[in-house]
């Protein structure tokens, strides 16, 4: 490794060659597979995980005759997309040919659209360490998915599954406005977030859901000049992203260095021996010989259609933010994290309808949270309900257990998923809180160790500490704390 | 009623309707003229079997309140039919049995029709004269060793010979008007969108109709009655209310406007198709029709313009022949590159690959603008060009062909004289609007003539009320000495 990674001023990302500082530039064309029962252009389903060709229709397959119909769903969750990215919708779009032939791609051509998105510029606001950043999305267009070749099932043979054929995707362009791999994490969650947020795209990385065209190039710092960019083709998760930028923007320092140039080609990520290698150069790039399909008419969209999707849009995260912040007086940094996964924001909104808000942030940003992590669960799938969550939070408020009780509580309910108040109740965990009871007990501390009240009451101050140790530990810890120190120091006055 | 045959198939339906002969007598009729085709080699695939059941089903509980009840109707090879072999006169498709239905074929066998058979065509319907087809040429009835036209010529050829009561073509260029001129016959090319193309193996997605090819104008106002309807899995199908165009059908043409494009005459056109244009002014004129001269500057850049945008889209059309999922594959090869390769090489014959080169080339990256683009904005002028002419005119009279029917072998080595052949009917296509083709006379040969209408979007009925008129005056006779036949 040639460039060593370091942070500029303002934590500013380059790579340090041996002959200057680099900046990376970044920009992202993400193809997110459009939530939708049926395909783009035909009706067959696109549930993950069937078997082979069995959600294959003959418009998929390019039987001869068969003519593609949009659906329209796809086209509004589009300009849903859209609008969440604050993105201006084209009333007119025109979907287009992209010609070449592979196994998997039955026409011998994919639906896309090229000349004429349906949504065109838009942004994305990141929260990073040290501030926000603007990230600018240059358009968004709808396209189908190509089937699957699989090359490993027999030696000799190629075999196609053509269930994703046909399968609606939104390839959603950034510019050049990403500068590191971190950025690159943020802009890739918030993207997914606002997503998820809206319903138009599962977001699921493991499925496929969510896939990257990675445009990276570097340049001297502080260079206004783009330099000349490699695209890496087709990268499925975000540790791959960002392992692929550090990889690529370095072999290209140092090609820089050396007195080399870059080719502009189409680069493949190597995930096993972390490296990217050249797919195809500029020269051999194919001529898709894109023209407008012309079994489709030109998409017409009408204002009212889109007013309406626009009336009915969900809250998205940076309006939840900004709501949280006014409404619990959450910092912004809580309010990022509760707010970047809607199922999260959900779970908090629903705690605190009834529970306390700090104890609720709390428990959920660091108890809760560390479960999820350990177990690798989302906040949906654990065993502790909101109304467990308020159930617990509630009993600290109202005095029956301490916080260092309801910890002991949360390690059983995140396995059990058992009631927290049946917990207490069967563990027996409620605090002490009758003063009566209380008192007997002090009173008879305080006689057993009649020499430490003559020292406290002298100026030992330091010996209350003491008194209230003894009264834990005969109390079994279930003592009520402001109890116990209300009633110790009423006692000691005389 | 040996005679059955010749006559039109209005004439059978009603035959039919009265109860005064069955479905199974008209099948076995047209079935014994069918095993006399050998010569002029208009089927690809027989269907006598399957006809003669639909027929007796008929006959047991004949349901004679729809359009064409207990009529059998041999259709063109481009029609995909439900389990009878489909190949669009192509190697590609030799072995292609589709399990779906032609939303037109389905829309026939809805108002009681049957399949009778397959008809020979122009592989993926490019071509002039039924010579490019895979199954070998067509002749036309007229005579022994002259083309029947194309592509839809095995459908012309088979209805001139009496071998079906009507039938269905597909005109991208011209290819129903073109053959029916050649054999006497009449076809009509609706307005882009009234016909569904569903099901049909597409050629020029933005050109390609489905019509009527009939006996007489009644038969072909029947038939677009039968075959015309929306149908929403085809995108760029109009959305209107069906029509009744037999039922509507008149000869009153009196105080309609008829205009007569001074670009439609060429050089070297035989004098006779000056005199028949000329008589179907005349005649127009009896009927009450005013003629009116009027231009269309644009059409010299019709053809030029056909051959950028049909291939264009042909060329992407046909790409999903690959060997991969369907059809024909080449057992050559050792990686999918050379599987593709050798599958389209020997799959596809020689003017289909003429039209992919054309195509691919005019979509390549750098002549895009300059081919693709250009086309598409001369393509806007033709139109304009019929906008404006029919603000002054209902509708428009020209020659349908610049020749009659010519000789086998004649122009196949020479690809633009056979382009010229369409140089009347490509204009329309351009449009998208209607045309009818009606047999009007003969050449000095006696090969039949005909003239085209051309009329406004969606005005189907005026364009077949003014064909209805003039074929009464024309009363041409189709006089056959049936050679295939000895």
């Amino acid at each position: 490794m040639v460039g060593k990674v370091m942070n500029g001023e303002k934590g500013k990302y380059l790579i340090e060659g041996e002959k200057g500082k680099w900046e990376v530039v970044i920009g992202l064309e993400v193809h997110a597979q459009v939530s939708s029962n049926s395909k783009l252009f035909s009706g067959s389903s696109t549930k993950f995980g069937a078997e082979p060709n069995t959600q294959v229709s003959l418009v998929d397959s390019a039987f001869p005759g068969m003519l593609p119909v949009i659906n329209e769903f796809c086209v509004q969750q589009a300009i849903k997309t859209g609008l969440g990215l604050n993105a201006k919708i084209n009333l007119h779009s025109v979907f287009d040919r992209k010609n070449y032939f592979y196994a998997d791609l039955p026409q011998g051509y994919q639906i896309s659209q090229y000349k004429n998105p349906i949504v065109g510029e838009g942004k994305i606001t990141l929260d990073l360490p040290n501030g926000t950043k603007i990230i600018g999305i240059e358009r968004l267009h709808l396209e189908q998915d190509a089937g699957k070749s699989i090359h490993d099932l027999d030696p000799s043979n190629t075999y196609v599954d053509l269930n994703r054929s046909g399968v609606a995707l939104m390839e959603i362009v950034s510019k050049p406005d990403l500068s590191s791999p971190d950025e690159v994490n943020a802009y890739i969650k918030k993207l997914r977030s606002i997503m998820r947020y809206l319903g138009t795209c599962d977001g699921n990385m493991q499925e496929g859901s969510l896939r990257a065209d990675v445009n990276v190039s570097v340049r001297k710092e502080g260079n206004k000049e783009l330099g000349t960019r490699c695209e890496i083709k087709n990268v499925n998760s975000i540790k791959f992203m960002q392992m692929a930028i550090i990889c690529e923007a370095q072999r290209q320092v140092q090609l820089l260095e050396a007195g080399k140039s870059i080719d502009q080609e189409t680069r493949l990520f190597d995930t096993k021996k972390n490296e990217t290698r050249s797919m195809r150069s500029k020269e051999d790039a194919h001529d898709y010989r894109y023209f407008p399909d012309p079994d489709l008419l030109p998409l017409n969209l009408n204002k009212e259609l889109i007013e309406n999707i626009k009336k009915n849009l969900p809250e998205l995260p940076d309006q939840k933010k900004e709501r949280f912040i006014n409404n619990y007086s959450l910092t912004a940094y809580e309010a990022n994290v509760l707010v970047s996964e809607k199922e999260i924001s959900d779970y908090f909104e629903e705690v605190v309808k009834t529970s306390d808000i700090k104890l609720a942030k709390n428990w959920i940003m660091g108890d809760l949270f560390a479960s999820l992590n350990e177990k690798n669960i989302s906040i949906s799938q654990s065993p502790v309900t909101t109304k467990k969550m308020s159930q617990l939070i509630d009993s600290i408020s109202s005095g029956v257990i301490s916080g260092r009780t309801a910890k002991e509580v949360f390690e059983i309910m995140k396995e059990s998923g058992e009631e927290p108040n049946k917990i207490i109740e069967s563990k027996g965990l409620q605090q002490k809180s009758d003063p009566k009871e209380l008192e007997k007990i002090i009173e008879k501390i305080l006689t057993e160790n009649n020499d430490k009240v003559e020292q406290y009451k002298s100026g030992k101050d330091k010996l209350f500490g003491f008194f209230v140790g003894q009264v834990m530990k005969i109390s079994g810890g279930k003592a009520n704390p402001q109890l116990v120190n209300q009633i110790l120091k009423n006692k000691l006055k005389k | 009623m040996a005679d059955l045959t010749k006559k039109s198939l209005t004439e059978i339906v009603s035959l039919i309707k009265k109860k005064e002969i069955k479905s199974e007598e008209v099948t076995n009729l047209f079935i014994k003229n069918i095993e006399n085709d050998k010569k002029l080699n208009s089927f690809i695939t027989n269907c006598n079997e399957h006809a003669i059941k639909k027929a007796k089903k008929f006959d047991k509980n004949p349901k004679l309140d729809t359009l064409l009840p207990g009529i059998p109707i041999a259709v063109k090879d481009l029609f995909c039919t439900e389990g009878v072999k489909t190949t669009a006169g192509s190697k590609m498709l030799d072995n292609f049995i589709p399990n779906y239905e032609s939303t037109i074929t389905k829309n026939l066998w809805n108002e009681g029709a049957f399949l009778l058979g397959k008809l020979n065509c122009d592989e993926y319907a490019m071509g002039s004269s039924n010579e490019t087809s895979f199954f070998g040429n067509v002749m036309n009835p007229v005579a022994k060793n002259t083309v029947p036209g194309g592509s839809s010529g095995g459908s012309a050829s088979a209805l001139a010979a009496d071998l079906t009561p009507t039938t269905i073509g597909t005109d991208t260029g011209g290819s129903i008007r073109q053959p029916a001129s050649f054999t006497g016959t009449v076809g009509l090319k609706p307005t882009y969108g009234l016909c569904s193309r569903w099901g049909i193996v597409a050629f020029a997605s933005s050109l390609d109709q489905a019509g009527p090819m009939t006996k007489t104008v009644e038969d072909c106002a029947l038939m677009l009655e039968a075959m015309a309807g929306f149908d929403e899995k085809d995108s760029t199908s109009i959305n209107k209310k069906k029509e009744n165009y037999s039922k509507n059908l008149t000869n009153n043409i009196k105080g309609l406007k008829i205009g007569i494009p001074k670009e439609y005459r060429v050089d070297g056109m035989p004098k006779e198709i000056d005199e028949l244009w000329e008589n179907g002014k005349k005649i127009l004129k009896e009927s009450g029709a005013e003629i009116i001269d009027i231009s269309l500057p644009n059409t010299k850049y019709a053809l030029p313009t056909y051959y950028i945008v049909a291939p264009a889209e042909a060329s992407s059309n046909l790409a999903r022949y690959d060997g991969v999922k369907y059809g024909f594959r080449s057992n050559k090869g050792t990686n999918l590159i050379e599987m593709y390769e050798n599958t389209r090489s020997e799959g596809f014959g020689d003017e289909v690959k003429r039209r992919i080169l054309i195509g691919t080339y005019v979509l390549s990256s750098g002549y895009y603008d300059a081919y693709y683009i250009k086309a598409q904005k001369v393509r806007q002028l033709i139109k304009n060009d019929f906008d404006e002419s029919f603000k002054k005119v209902d509708a428009i009279l020209t020659p349908s062909t610049p020749s009659a029917a010519f000789k086998i072998g004649e122009k196949k080595n020479d690809p633009i004289s056979m382009y010229l052949n369409d140089i009347f009917t490509v204009p329309v296509n351009l449009a998208g609007i209607p045309a009818i083709s009606i047999p009007a006379g003969t050449d000095n040969n006696n090969y039949p003539l005909g003239l085209q209408l051309i009329g406004k979007t969606l005005d189907e009925q005026k364009l077949l009320n003014i064909a209805f008129a003039v074929e009464k005056k024309i009363n041409f006779k189709q006089n056959l000495n049936r050679w295939w036949e000895k």
